[in-house]
């Protein structure tokens, strides 16, 4: 499977008459895009606002982070499955906007929406304080159950993007990456100096803010299997869920896995980067054990010499966490293991819940229970009358003046734990 | 300040810990050394306990000396800066001069830096910084080094988590008082303590008096780790109300207590659990409860 | 004596008499089975955490079926 990426910059967003691109600046017709996301007869009102980095801008509750990719060449549609008909996807050429995303905006559905500050001390843990952001605020039919409104809230980001990412179709790319990996054979016979190296991507999936989907499939209902890593690039995984902000693999993420990204740049240089395996973090405990047997079976049959293993979410995920690294390493394919840590507000807890010994090797994307101060901000995109019920916030954190003290985990992707950042923790 | 160690050790419970702190505040000190023990294990218990009696009492820095190995270092490495000696005294010129500095830098105020720098053994205290390369990118490197056979590191080292003998059997469970405790969230409609929904820093203690089930009329749950709409339509899947009302009828135990303790699993530290425990064990232990019945998510 | 669905985590922790639960969203019960047998399982599964409190164990262990 061979991918060609083309990334058109954009250094800045504003309002105009028609949806386009031009010198790297996108333009956005608002009453268009408005419309379109309040075709979803769940919601009774949309509007759009923008946030650029630096700006004194606090945007919440947020649920996603979008980045807008047109297929430009070759089957299938970006989101295949959910914003079009389910191809497979990871062939041929798509277009991407660097540098801005979609974000999806509205009351709470759980505790779980996060925050982003386009400025001040909280914005050096965002990633999204650094993008160019188009903010779709929705507003939710009266009553709607919960699960409804969740996946109305998804549909809305994915819809503007898509929208949006007609924007890119007569464009030319500032810059091309090309992503290639052969079938297994093949693969392993181009690099055979080289380590067998693969990753095993944990998607969440248990239950309401808690989803994720594979071509469309809820990833509570898969079984272990295989993917070529370029199909991820197309969207072939989206998220439908808002675990811990601080640890939401928003749909951004997943465009963007920063595994899948590093593996490919070592692929052909000390590694030989062989494929994705699939998995999940069910609620049953016999899920736990099915899936992490078939996951270290997958590991043992492609010969794979080391596995890199995420996870997302905390608390119970940590022991699907660690029942993959162990029944993997007993099977004899070396683990990495990325995840991120709550030691508590001292820092002097156990940072996982679960732990084994073969986990001997971690590389830490950070303490999500630090608290810091948000100060106010001069606008607000949403509102913050959820903060102190957002987890990270408590009873009493919020000031009158707007400003507020929450740990880490408020902020969306703080602590990402598959190393999309360079936030880390150790011990003193 | 000199005390044998058997002296020490001989007179905890009558009060040698006061003894030796009145008469070092006479002394107005700055700061506290204590030892280096290096591998005398009472002798390290003895400067653990000083010291931190001292950093108590007093607010002034405090710094020990032991070998990794001392038992003093388990009890007291999350409570003071201990450097890390060899395990004969051989070491103090070694020893001295990294506990001099670093007592220095605590009275000056100035930055202290991470064990490695600074030679303490680590206090287990997990605090952010950010590295100079992502987290994938630093995975990729080490998983290669890993297959490689290099030397490989870790960010966290797993903990080794202290387990609890069994407790013996209840003589007879028709006539034992039971208590309900659960990490599930579940709390009385509207949440009046402000449980958190996860990383929880509190617990609550709520009446099951006179019920014969747990209704989601009364209750509710608040935990942010799981789909909440099953236990929102019927409390009792958490808190199981129902049943242990019928085995109270059945006399298969002798008594529910009127209450139920509850608090949020997910993210809490463990510290904060432990803190939970010490506060509520005393409560159960007045009420005469005999057995606690746990249910987590 | 500790009934919970990720029995793993329980070992870690420490906990000594174990009984697995049905499932995180729903631990003592099953209501996908309907009301009077997600009421069953519960009941079942309250006898065999309470009948572990009555037996000695020298070390952690998992109660999986009833005794």
């Amino acid at each position: 499977m061979k991918l060609e990426l083309g990334k058109i910059h954009i250094h800045d967003v504003k309002f105009g008459e028609k949806t386009e691109i031009r010198s790297g600046v996108l333009y956005v017709n608002a009453d268009e895009l408005r419309e379109l996301v309040l075709r979803d007869d769940r919601l009774i009102d949309c509007h759009v606002e923008l946030a650029h980095p630096g700006e004194s801008v606090r945007i919440t509750p947020v649920k996603d982070v979008i980045e807008p990719r047109l297929k430009v060449e070759g089957p299938g549609v970006v989101f295949p499955g959910v914003m079009g008909k389910v191809t497979e996807v990871g062939h041929g050429k798509t277009y991407c906007m660097d540098g801005l995303c979609v974000v999806t905006v509205g009351k709470i559905v759980g505790f779980q929406e996060g925050v982003i500050d386009m400025s001040g001390p909280a914005a050096e843990y965002c990633p999204f304080s650094k993008t160019q952001n188009v903010c779709v605020v929705i507003e939710p039919k009266e009553g709607l159950e919960t699960h409804v409104y969740e996946s109305a809230g998804r549909m809305a980001g994915l819809s503007a993007a898509t929208y949006l990412a007609k924007a890119l179709k007569d464009q030319t790319p500032d810059e091309t990456e090309v992503f290639e990996t052969k079938p297994l054979l093949e693969q392993a016979a181009q690099y055979p100096d080289l380590p067998r190296v693969g990753y095993i991507h944990m998607l969440q999936s248990q239950g309401l803010l808690h989803d994720t989907y594979y071509y469309g499939v809820d990833a509570k209902q898969i079984v272990p299997t295989i993917m070529y890593p370029e199909e991820i690039f197309d969207g072939a995984i989206i998220s439908g869920n808002c675990v811990a902000p601080c640890d939401k693999v928003t749909t951004y993420h997943h465009l963007h896995n920063p595994v899948i990204e590093d593996l490919f740049r070592q692929h052909g240089k000390t590694v030989n980067f062989m494929g994705v395996i699939l998995t999940n973090e069910n609620v049953f405990l016999m899920d736990k054990e099915r899936h992490s047997d078939m996951t270290s079976k997958l590991c043992e049959y492609l010969g794979l010499e080391g596995v890199l293993l995420t996870e997302e979410g905390y608390g119970n995920p940590d022991t699907d966490l660690m029942m993959n690294c162990k029944k993997t390493t007993q099977r004899g394919t070396k683990v990495v293991i990325i995840t991120d840590e709550f030691p508590g507000r001292d820092g002097k807890s156990y940072s996982l819940a679960d732990v084994c010994k073969e986990a001997d090797t971690m590389i830490s994307c950070g303490n999500g229970n630090v608290v810091i101060h948000f100060p106010a901000m001069d606008r607000l995109i949403g509102t913050q009358d959820f903060i102190e019920m957002q987890i990270g916030g408590w009873v009493g954190c919020k000031n009158e003046d707007g400003s507020f003290d929450a740990e880490i985990q408020i902020i969306i992707a703080s602590t990402i734990a598959n190393g999309f950042n360079k936030l880390c923790a150790r011990g003193y | 300040m000199i005390c044998g160690d058997n002296y020490f050790g001989s007179h905890i419970e009558s009060g040698v810990v006061d003894e030796i702190l009145e008469l070092i505040r006479p002394l107005s000190p700055d700061a506290f050394v204590a030892g280096p023990a290096f591998n005398a294990g009472r002798y390290g218990v003895a400067c653990g306990t000083m010291a931190k009696a001292v950093q108590d009492a007093l607010s002034i820095p405090v710094v020990s000396g032991m070998y990794r190995e001392n038992p003093g270092v388990d009890m007291f490495r999350k409570d003071i800066y201990i450097i890390e000696t060899k395990d004969s005294s051989a070491d103090m010129r070694n020893a001295a001069p990294k506990m001099a500095k670093l007592l220095k830098k605590l009275v000056n105020g100035e930055e202290v830096l991470g064990p490695k720098e600074e030679g303490y053994l680590e206090k287990g205290i997990r605090v952010n910084y950010f590295n100079e390369r992502r987290g994938s990118e630093r995975a990729v490197e080490l998983l290669v080094r890993k297959i490689k056979g290099e030397e490989t590191y870790t960010d966290y080292p797993m903990p080794v988590i202290d387990h609890v003998a069994p407790a013996p059997p209840l003589k007879d469970l028709s006539k034992a008082k039971i208590a309900l405790i659960t990490s599930g969230g579940v709390v009385p409609q509207g949440n009046p303590d402000h449980i958190e929904s996860s990383s929880a820093t509190k617990w609550g203690k709520y009446s099951i008096a006179g019920m014969d089930h747990a209704d989601k009329k009364d209750f509710m749950t608040i935990h942010g780790g799981y789909d909440r709409a099953f236990i929102t339509e019927d409390p009792d899947l958490c808190i199981p109300v129902d049943a242990l009302r019928k085995l109270e009828k059945e006399g298969v135990i002798g008594k529910l207590t009127d209450y139920f303790i509850t608090t949020t699993g997910t993210g809490t530290a463990t510290n904060s659990s432990k803190r939970f425990a010490e506060e509520y064990i005393p409560l159960l232990k007045e009420d005469g409860v005999d057995a606690v019945l746990m249910v987590s998510t | 004596m500790h009934v919970c669905t990720v029995v793993p985590i329980s070992l870690t922790i420490g906990a000594n008499r174990i009984v697995p639960a049905i499932g995180i969203p729903y631990p003592l019960g099953n209501p996908t089975l309907g009301e009077k047998k997600s009421y069953e399982i519960r009941e079942g599964l309250v006898r065999r955490a309470l009948k572990t409190l009555t037996v000695p164990v020298e070390e952690q262990t998992v109660f999986e079926e009833d005794f």
